[in-house]
């Protein structure tokens, strides 16, 4: 498989992005600036984690108007798959891509912790290799997770199946426990908590090993 | 010239500068300064930039070694790990600024010990924060810790460098001046690492990175002063942090740097474009003339010595190869950064500044340099205190006793600072705040080795014995590090004293540096980077001596990281070390008899080693199954980390010889909790004893208890205490 992780100024999680792609899902994996126009012929988008322009507006908005949104889109209409992790998820929001906000945490502090993840839909291309109704666990690091959407909306994403991960002890105020959530089409996927900073036993649990293996898997 | 003003002597003073410094400028100078070139003085002879009162006593500390690349007077120390790598680091303060306006004092702190660390060529891994703060019931705690943190979380995070580790301390003597010390540890190649000295003439001098404002103007003169009642009145002096523009300085200048075109890069600290540029010509030998119109300005009508003192922060002065200007145009500007071409090195050995067509400096650059004051301040000895009797203290409830100091502010988890920090970006965090090892531990990306990295200063020794207490900061470092499975490599330190004008505060200084030094000489542990911040006094009272040791240890292989989370039911508890029951300035004393007497425990540096050398080998042969190093509240206070860690309660015995406050909670130095296999107890206690070591089993892991002698407090109840207490504090307001 072969996937593009987007750099804009500020991402700091696209090294980690990189390596866990390349080592986990065994991609071929290149790096896209911001400022370019057109992807390189990929099977994945991922838009790491990071503080996208500083987060000085709102979280990932700057980025969500970057030349390279458009080829974004235009892929995920292709129907290629697209993954943001944190700031990843607040851009995926901020463009429209993905439904709801990421709004300032309920406790107002930047967390950084591991946290308990209920694995609500394994059938995603992100997610086949957790087992069904399972729970795992996978670092959060940030300071705007705290996830928000209208009463239908929420009810949309629930009868559809597309809240993909839940919070066992809700760290941010998150509507719902929500963690990560899916599009209707179910190609483009949103999640806070870090799954590349979990798949190596030498730096803590290894929650996030089975979304890079559904990757690996996705393409076989 | 005849257009500036010249300055006059009162113009110096109100600048800190003293008469006998006014006269050498004129000396020089043959004439009177203006008010430009008065100011450069100012700052470049501040405390803060010249080291004026430290500088003589500082040469006592051992500089080099078998791994030292660079020593002190770069912009950080640099050590070999092997491989064609380095490892840069240090740690600086941002006290003053932090008092005033805590959340951009912390957060510039940690911006500019990260520019002191890539300004070399190296990536920054690692933040790590010591923090000391005053008594948690004075009004302004609060508010203050809860700014630091967000700062240094603010633009940690924001970076994108993990915040691995720290100490944070509360206490009534720093009420008036908190200590806010930030280390950054880096990783580089060898072969492409950067210094400062400018050398040739005709080179292009290039300003990269934010622009210059008012802001920061006169942050060094500040830091080498007293605070008074009116210090909120320097709020305007405390910079302003922006870390998304330190990212991509950080992206932009290691880039450039792979293309060979740079001669020297500094970054524009303390005394912002003043000290970086004359620190890069002085040591280039050449001279520097800049054209102050072309420095990107953030506010109008900024005059040249508001842009000369200005420390707006992440700003890079660059020497380039002449006629490389296009690349690094081309790098910064896609960085969305700005970038200016402001001058050139010359062969005049002068500083020439114009402005609006003016010539409004022109000085020479090496007296800055060569005449700066170097000072032998008067200094006297710290009168010795008493030595306290280990069974002086004979009514001790060993449990109680232990559930309130691991509540006590000190001791307290720190959890709710630390979850508000990154510690896991960049993937390559092993240990950090919270995993239950003695230090943090970050792998060298890519490789199977590691970096094992603390900070660590005991205040309570150092205010009772300035020379013990620089020594056992030192040996504490050390010991971290050895618990952790790493060979020890070197250290960085940050100084905070109070007013060197005063010969007992000048006494803690000289003493501790010399205890630092016997310690560093001792354990081949030598400085490479350093900073020194005094004047922590307000309204006459100073800080307690507080000489933090910030060390950079390797572990050759990653897996072989020993914590003290992995006891197990069942295990043997062995205590590695000589307990006399040494109860003088301890944590014991303080927090349950309300007592701080006594001399601090003594070390005995051969010792020390040979004991880390023993337990160094038995983590590399996997003898051990966790291991904690003893420093406040003693055997206690680290077994029941220990016990919280592993999520196993233990039991260890009562002393036959010792009161029990003097055995569970007495500060004897040099040693260590081994935790082994109940069957190899025996076989490593021998093989302390044969060499020539103090060892005995003391106790074992069992139950959800921790029982000290009859004495016992359920696992729950210790964790709700120690877990508590700090965030009680904060959301009690």
């Amino acid at each position: 498989m072969k996937a593009a992780v987007i750099v804009f100024p500020g991402s700091n999680c696209d090294r980690d992005a990189l390596c866990a792609l390349r080592d986990y899902a065994t991609c071929d994996v290149s790096r896209v600036w911001h400022r370019d126009t057109d992807l390189p012929r990929v099977d994945l988008v991922f838009i790491p984690g990071g503080f996208s322009y500083g987060d000085y507006l709102r979280s990932g908005a700057v980025a969500a108007r970057s030349p390279i949104m458009s080829a974004i889109k235009a892929h995920a209409t292709r129907g290629g798959l697209v993954a943001g992790i944190c700031n990843g998820f607040q851009i995926l929001t901020e463009t429209r891509m993905l439904p709801g906000a990421l709004m300032r945490n309920a406790g107002l502090k930047f967390v950084c912790k591991s946290i308990d993840l209920n694995v609500e839909n394994t059938q995603t291309p992100f997610t086949r290799a957790y087992k069904g109704n399972s729970s795992t666990s996978i670092p959060i690091a940030h300071h705007d997770g705290n996830f928000f959407a209208d009463k239908q909306t929420l009810e949309r994403l629930e009868g559809e199946g597309q809240v993909v991960f839940r919070y066992g002890h809700n760290p941010n105020g998150s509507s719902r426990d929500i963690a990560g959530i899916i599009n209707k089409k179910g190609n483009v996927f949103g999640m806070m908590p870090h799954p590349e900073r979990a798949v190596d036993p030498l730096t803590g649990k290894t929650g996030g090993l089975a979304f890079f293996e559904s990757l690996a898997g996705a393409f076989q | 010239m005849s257009e500036v003003k010249l300055a006059n002597f009162e113009q110096a003073r109100e600048l800190g500068l003293s008469k006998s410094e006014w006269n050498v400028i004129l000396k020089r100078m043959g004439r009177q300064p203006n008010e430009t070139e008065l100011g450069i003085f100012s700052v470049m002879w501040s405390e803060h930039c010249s080291y004026k009162s430290s500088r003589r006593h500082l040469r006592k500390l051992p500089t080099t070694g078998s791994c030292v690349i660079c020593g002190p007077g770069e912009n950080a120390g640099v050590i070999d790990i092997g491989d064609g790598l380095a490892c840069i680091f240090k740690m600086e303060s941002h006290n003053h600024p932090s008092y005033i306006e805590p959340y951009q004092g912390a957060a510039t702190g940690v911006g500019g010990i990260m520019r002191d660390v890539f300004t070399m060529g190296a990536r920054p891994v690692a933040l790590l924060n010591s923090l000391r703060f005053g008594a948690p019931e004075h009004p302004k705690t609060r508010s203050l810790v809860s700014g630091v943190v967000a700062g240094i979380g603010g633009y940690g995070n924001c970076v994108g460098v993990p915040t691995v580790g720290g100490e944070t301390n509360f206490y009534a003597g720093y009420n008036g001046n908190i200590l806010v010390n930030a280390m950054c540890v880096g990783i580089a190649e060898q072969n492409s690492i950067f210094y400062s000295a400018a050398k040739g003439a005709g080179n292009s001098v290039l300003y990269v990175g934010a622009k210059t404002g008012r802001d920061g103007i006169h942050g060094a003169t500040m830091a080498s002063a007293e605070f008074d009642d009116q210090t909120e009145a320097k709020r305007p002096t405390v910079q302003v942090g922006d870390p998304f523009t330190e990212k991509r300085l950080i992206e932009a200048c290691l880039e450039l740097m792979q293309t060979g075109c740079i001669i020297a890069i500094q970054d524009m600290g303390a005394a912002g474009l003043t000290s970086s540029s004359i620190e890069m010509a002085d040591k280039g030998g050449v001279g520097i003339a800049i054209d102050l119109d072309c420095v990107p300005q953030r506010e109008t009508g900024m005059t040249p010595v508001e842009m000369m003192l200005s420390e707006s922060q992440e700003r890079m002065l660059i020497v380039l190869c002449q006629g490389q200007e296009a690349i690094a145009q081309d790098i910064f500007e896609r960085w969305e950064l700005d970038v200016a071409l402001i001058g050139s090195t010359t062969d005049t050995g002068q500083m020439v500044l114009r402005h609006k067509g003016d010539i409004v400096c022109d000085i020479p650059i090496a007296p800055l340099g060569d005449d700066a004051p170097n000072y032998d301040r008067p200094w006297k000895d710290t009168p010795q205190h008493a030595k306290t009797a280990a069974n002086e203290i004979t009514a001790c409830n060993s449990a109680k006793a232990l559930q309130t100091l691991m509540k006590s502010p000190d001791m307290a988890s720190k959890r709710w600072i630390w979850e508000q920090y990154d510690r896991h970006v960049m993937a390559d965090t092993i240990k950090a705040s919270g995993s239950a090892a003695d230090a943090a531990i970050v792998r060298v990306h890519g490789t199977k080795k590691a970096l094992a990295i603390s900070s660590d200063c005991t205040p309570r020794y150092v205010t009772a014995d300035p020379y013990e207490g620089g020594k056992q900061a030192v040996a504490e470092c050390w010991r971290n590090l050895i618990a952790t499975g790493a060979k020890p490599l070197a250290v960085t330190d940050c100084l905070n004293f109070g007013n060197p004008e005063r010969p007992e505060i000048m006494g803690q200084f000289v003493r501790s540096i010399e205890g630092m030094a016997e310690a560093c000489t001792a354990l081949d542990f030598p400085v490479v980077s350093g900073n020194v911040s005094l004047y922590n006094e307000t309204n006459g009272v100073a800080i307690p001596p507080t000489p933090v040791i910030g060390g950079v240890g390797l572990l050759n292989d990653v897996a072989l990281a020993m914590g003290f989370g992995t006891a197990r039911a069942g295990d043997a508890l062995i205590l590695l070390g000589q307990t006399t029951g040494w109860l003088g300035a301890s944590l014991f004393l303080r927090e349950m008899e309300g007592r701080e007497d006594g001399a601090p425990p003594p070390i005995d540096l051969e010792m020390e080693r040979r004991t880390g050398v023993f337990v160094s080998d038995a983590i590399q042969a996997k003898r051990l199954r966790a291991v904690h190093d003893l420093s406040d509240g003693g055997l206690g206070c680290a077994a029941a980390e220990l016990a919280l860690a592993s999520e196993c309660g233990l039991h260890l015995h009562a002393s036959p010889d010792l009161s029990a406050a003097a055995w569970f909670f007495g500060e004897d130095q040099g040693r260590y909790l081994l935790v082994v296999a109940a069957d190899s107890a025996a076989s490593i206690i021998e093989d302390a004893k044969a060499a020539g070591l103090h060892a005995e089993h003391v106790g074992a892991m069992d139950g959800e208890s921790v029982h000290l002698g009859d004495t016992s407090l359920p696992l729950d109840l210790l964790r709700q205490n120690h877990e508590g207490w700090l965030p009680d504090y904060m959301e009690d307001a």
